[in-house]
């Protein structure tokens, strides 16, 4: 909503500067975006102070002066101004400013003097048709200082967000009412000249009547509840004059003819939209308010061609539809230079029928706008009275008959019945009786008298949005001024809810991977798709992006591309995300994972080691559990080789796949080093839900079952004994296969294994490979005898042979 | 020497933890050279001794000394190598080590920019009380707006430009639909915060995603009011922002009746009008309200026994302010150069 300081001064009185009036306006009802200074063009004109003036040698009416523009140098400025004096300021404008009309000023001479600017009269500011003398300024502003904060001059745009609950406030009037409840002054409709013209009292119907000739029904009460009229014959069509145009132009409307512009200013002043047709282009001439035929079409103001159809209210003649109800006019009745004879429709339509056909026609005007959020149905009879005395005031013309008003089911005011104990109880503090009062009536509630705390409000009918009681208390609140309430911390109970498992689990998996080096990112979850695999939107924001990622790879990968793309080789990316499966019906399953990207340098290289390695598969099956033992603990975590060629190994948690570990194929440059990725499952989030609309399934509040426990195991005190091993492992037998014979033949007294070395090449059949380990034993409570450790090894070796035929290495 | 196989055993054991403790304290080549001498040296190495021993053995002990000899002998040599080689790296010798050069350093890693925010924020909100609550991002339409009291065709809808699946479902505008859903499932009290992504249909801009966090708070009880909902976010306000000035003016929810936004003063300019918030001086951090009684009865609260109030924020934004990132598009390219900046 654009608001005109001036305009809202000339409804209500104030003092209040257009920066004290924003403040006001944010405080008590909603936020101001910005304020315009609509005379922009003179921001560059600054005060001038005139330091020396001399006649011009060579004019008997130019005067040579030495203007301070606050430069730091003084400025040479010829000057034909009678008025001058020295010690004097005035608006100036240097070279290089343009004036209003569009004047630039350059550095020039004046016959033979220089003159750098110009110093200037209020005719050249556009400030009136003064020219005699340039323009003393009388202010105790330095030279330099901004012309307009010397002299205010233009109006004020201010520009006010309006909550989709506050209709009233998209209106002149209703900003003033909240104005004139602040101030304890009151909002009257300014006078307008020339608009003295009797209009008569209208005459009341329900589906039919007529306005002078013209025959107005009422078809569809249910998209148009009110319908009014009138009718002015003998209207003179031209341009609107200056107020009218300054008006507008003030909140940013465009004057287009004085009757157009007289319905525009009707709606920014008391936010009702009205229309006016050429009643000799009606066909009847008759008014319809009905449903638009199937496949009706109608040429709208702005000339686009608009199929309707039968969910749509129009306006129509005998004929055929002069425009969408509420929302935009047809152009086949559109008041142009020729009109003498005006049908003026003021209505109500019904807020969502609205919004229903501005989206289905995707055309949104101020009048749909405020259709859309519920104009005041009952002042609809003053707007017209007021609309058509402005109308003639401007255009001329007569009122024929008297206006018709179809208004089949008046509604009534609603009265709600507010509790000040209640009021206490939700605000926190008391609120004494007379003050609510107080509070609610300049904004045109009515307050009946308290009986046991309670009374009972009449609420005004341009607040649609106040239905029940929490919203007076909204209105009390807000009136009162919510910063007026204490922010006293107060005494609270412990709540019943236990951290979400997923909060947890997430918090600790991030950790771990931060712990691991690793730089968390964040990616959208869109993704190219184009598959029954995927998540499909239904309204996309671009084509690429019309489906949801199945994994946190795919998006997670485009990130490390961008990484390589801005030509850094050393990258280390983890994410925590959700990802999407489709289901057969309803919802997709949601999962919340965590991904790993690593390429590069294992360690960032350092100068004692010229051959820093990069990161290999070992490091991400590394990085894949050191993840997975955050989420599920050592012992429950395994990783085993991939079912099939897509990943190296597939990562089970709790005996479940759960994750995966693979080399990634990225669109990367000829440089970049091998890339691994790891993937996890942290949790399936559940979208069922919780209960039935209305009703709760209230757990057992469980504030945390203590999750992982491990028991301490004593370390021991008697000593260790170790054998190594070198085996030749044939290379498709799998060493972890190997390891699983070594466990068991070991018997419990083994109480480590550990790789210590692969090796192929010489000395090592073909087919082969050597492997080392060293095995670790340890009695728990005597030291092992030689010969028990030898006697294990023996054994050990027998049943590696036996069971797999691996033998031990030879050389 | 004793004979005996365990004797020798020990023996030989005994001498590889010496021998190896002197490895351990070598600091230089020449010290190692001296160490390597005297113990695997060919000619004057103790462990020759060992050998030597051999043959005094009983016939079925000598293949048992002659592996164990064996194992200490490989394993001393590589514990040699293993030195001579740090030893060479770090070369020369300890006194004359430069140590201006820079260190050996590890890769460090971060958290997020918004992680660290959220984090942050969970942490104030913790103390005051406050469990962490999670829901899904894809949900019914019923949890995202009709359960918060969303009038269908109304103009608020305008204010949640809405992703919708094409199976059914939306992903979710706001974590609000975390509110319904804990309601459902636990009694009064209740003290949540709920931090999650949420989605809108809007275009990328400096300060606008189609996904961005989010970070839920509500409190239900019995006599929860409007100067609990002030005091706790003023609280917050003031221990996120350090020691500042609040304001509460009004704003519109359907959810929440009365409902407010919460601005702080604008670090930029302390409150005189600057660009950063548009001349006014306040910055705005939250939109709150005490929650609206058919809120209540949706997720099956009795709204007469209990009330509550919401906030929610929005950490992306806040991140951009407090480490002074330009333009949003930044936190989602997941650029290590600035993620790197993050690991402190």
């Amino acid at each position: 909503m654009n608001a005109s300081y001036e305009w809202l001064k000339a409804i209500v009185p104030f003092d209040y500067t257009p920066e004290q009036l924003r403040d006001l306006i944010t405080a008590r009802c909603c936020p101001v975006d910005e304020l315009v200074r609509l005379r922009a063009d003179l921001a560059s004109v600054v005060v001038g102070q005139v330091v020396e003036a001399g006649a011009h040698p060579d004019s008997d009416h130019l005067w040579v002066t030495k203007v301070d523009a606050g430069k730091g140098e003084l400025l040479d400025v010829v000057c034909g101004a009678p008025n001058v004096k020295v010690g004097a300021k005035y608006p100036f404008a240097a070279a290089g400013t343009t004036l209003p009309g569009g004047l630039k000023l350059e550095k020039r001479k004046i016959r033979g003097a220089t003159s750098n600017g110009m110093l200037c009269s209020a005719r050249e500011l556009g400030l009136g048709e003064e020219h005699d003398g340039i323009l003393e300024l009388n202010t105790n502003l330095p030279p330099g200082a901004p012309f307009l904060d010397a002299m205010p001059v233009g109006d004020t745009r201010i520009v006010v967000d309006v909550t989709p609950n506050r209709p009233d406030l998209l209106s002149h009037v209703g900003i003033a009412r909240e104005i004139a409840a602040a101030t304890g002054g009151t909002a009257a409709l300014p006078t307008l000249d020339g608009a003295t013209a009797k209009v008569p009292a209208a005459a009341r119907g329900d589906r039919e009547g007529s306005a002078g000739p013209v025959r107005v029904t009422l078809e569809d009460p249910e998209g148009c509840p009110r319908l009014t009229g009138v009718f002015i014959r003998g209207v003179k069509v031209g341009p609107s004059p200056a107020w009218l145009v300054e008006r507008l132009v003030a909140v940013g409307s465009r004057s287009i003819n004085n009757v157009v512009d007289a319905t525009n200013y009707m709606l920014h002043e008391v936010g009702q939209p009205m229309h006016a047709y050429d009643a000799k282009l009606l066909a009847g001439p008759a008014i319809v308010a009905r449903r638009a035929r199937a496949g009706e079409t109608l040429r709208t103001l702005d000339g686009v061609n608009r199929t309707l159809d039968p969910s749509m209210t129009v306006i129509a003649d005998a004929e055929r539809a002069q425009g969408v109800a509420g929302v935009m006019g047809g152009s086949t009745s559109e008041v142009s230079d020729a009109t003498t004879d005006i049908f003026l429709e003021v209505a109500y339509f019904d807020p969502s029928s609205i919004r229903r056909t501005r989206r289905a026609l995707q055309l949104s005007t101020d009048a749909s706008y405020r259709f859309e959020r519920g104009v005041d149905i009952e002042g609809i009879p003053r707007a017209l009275e007021r609309a058509a005395q402005l109308l003639i005031a401007v255009a001329g013309g007569s009122i024929e008959g008297a206006p018709i008003d179809l208004y089949p089911v008046p509604r009534h005011a609603l009265s709600i019945t507010i509790d000040s104990a209640r009021v206490a109880k939700l605000l926190g503090e008391p609120v004494a009786e007379p003050d609510i009062a107080t509070l609610l009536a300049p904004v045109g509630f009515a307050v009946g008298a308290f009986a046991n705390a309670r009374a009972s409000v009449t609420v005004p009918t341009w607040r649609p949005d106040v239905t029940q009681s929490v919203d007076l208390v909204e209105e009390i609140a807000r009136l009162r001024g919510y910063d007026s309430f204490s922010n006293e911390l107060r005494p609270f109970r412990r709540g019943t809810v236990p951290n979400s498992p997923l909060a947890v689990l997430t918090k600790r998996v991030r950790e771990r991977c931060v712990s691991a080096g690793l730089l968390e990112a964040l990616s959208m979850p869109f993704v190219r798709g184009g598959d029954d695999s995927h998540v499909k939107l239904a309204n996309p924001m671009a084509e690429d992006e019309g489906y949801l990622r199945r994994d946190l790879l795919e998006t997670l990968a485009k990130r490390a591309e961008h990484n390589l793309a801005q030509r850094h080789r050393d990258v280390r990316l983890f994410e925590i995300g959700s990802v999407f499966a489709p289901t057969p019906a309803g919802l997709p399953r949601e999962e919340m994972r965590v991904a790993a990207i690593v390429l590069g340098h294992r360690h960032p290289p350092h100068w004692s080691d010229t051959s820093a390695p990069d990161f290999d598969e070992w490091d991400a099956k590394g990085l894949a559990e050191l993840i997975a033992t955050a989420i599920g603990g050592a012992a429950q975590t395994e990783l085993r080789a991939a079912p099939d060629s897509s990943a190296l190994w597939e990562v089970a948690i709790y005996g479940e796949a759960r994750g995966v570990v693979r080399r990634l194929a990225l669109d990367a440059p000829v440089w970049a080093p091998a890339a691994f990725g790891v993937e996890i499952t942290l949790v399936h989030v559940s979208s069922a839900p919780v209960a039935p609309p209305g009703q709760s399934k209230l757990e057992h509040p469980d504030l945390g079952a203590p999750t992982s426990h491990f028991n301490f195991k004593p370390f021991p005190s008697t000593p260790s004994t170790f054998v190594d091993v070198a085996l030749l492992v044939p290379n498709d037998l799998a060493v972890s296969r190997v390891e699983s014979v070594i466990r068991e033949a070991s018997g419990e007294l083994l109480e480590s294994l550990s790789l210590l070395s692969e090796y192929r090449g010489a000395g090592i059949a073909e087919g082969f490979r050597s492997v080392a380990w060293r095995l670790t034993f340890r009695h728990p409570e005597r030291t092992l005898r030689d010969k028990e450790v030898a006697g294990r090894r023996d054994k050990l070796l027998r049943t590696l042979e036996g069971e797999l035929g691996v033998r031990q290495r030879t050389t | 020497m004793s004979t005996t196989l365990a004797d020798l055993v020990a023996q030989l054991d005994a001498f590889r933890d010496a021998t190896l403790a002197q490895l351990a304290v070598a600091d230089s080549l020449d010290a190692l050279e001296a160490v390597r001498a005297s113990s695997v040296g060919r000619t004057r190495g103790a462990l020759n001794d060992y050998k030597a021993q051999l043959p005094k053995l009983a016939g079925a002990d000598k293949p048992t000394f002659g592996a164990r000899f064996n194992a200490v002998k490989v394993e001393l040599e590589a514990a040699i190598d293993a030195r001579h080689a740090a030893l060479s790296a770090s070369a020369p010798a300890a006194a004359a080590l430069d140590l201006s050069m820079p260190a050996r350093r590890q890769w460090r890693g971060a958290k997020h920019p918004v992680t660290i925010v959220l984090e942050e924020i969970e942490g104030i909100f913790r103390d005051l009380g406050f469990t962490i609550a999670t829901g899904p991002e894809a949900e019914h339409e019923w949890y995202n707006f009709g359960a918060l009291n969303f009038p269908p065709d109304h103009p608020a809808m305008d204010m949640h430009d809405t992703l919708y699946l094409e199976r059914g479902g939306l992903l979710r505008t706001h974590t609000s639909p975390v509110q319904i859903r804990t309601l459902q499932s636990y009694p009064p009290p209740i003290r949540i915060i709920a931090p999650g992504n949420v989605f809108r249909r809007d275009f990328f801009d400096a300060s606008h995603a189609p996904m961005f966090a989010q970070i839920e708070g509500m409190a239900v009880d019995e006599g929860i009011s409007f100067v609990d909902l002030k005091a706790t976010l003023a609280n917050f306000a003031n221990r996120f922002f350090g020691e500042t000035k609040t304001r509460f003016r009004p704003s519109f929810f359907p959810f929440t009746e009365p409902s407010a936004e919460m601005d702080v003063a604008c670090r930029i300019c302390n409150g005189a009008g600057c660009a950063t918030c548009k001349q006014t001086g306040w910055v705005e951090i939250l939109g709150c309200g005490m929650m609206h009684p058919a809120v209540l009865e949706s997720a099956g609260v009795d709204s007469q026994k209990y009330s509550g109030w919401a906030f929610g924020m929005g950490p992306a934004r806040m991140a951009l302010q407090r480490f002074g990132i330009p333009d949003i598009r930044i936190q989602y390219d997941s650029d290590i150069a600035f993620l790197e900046q993050f690991a402190q």
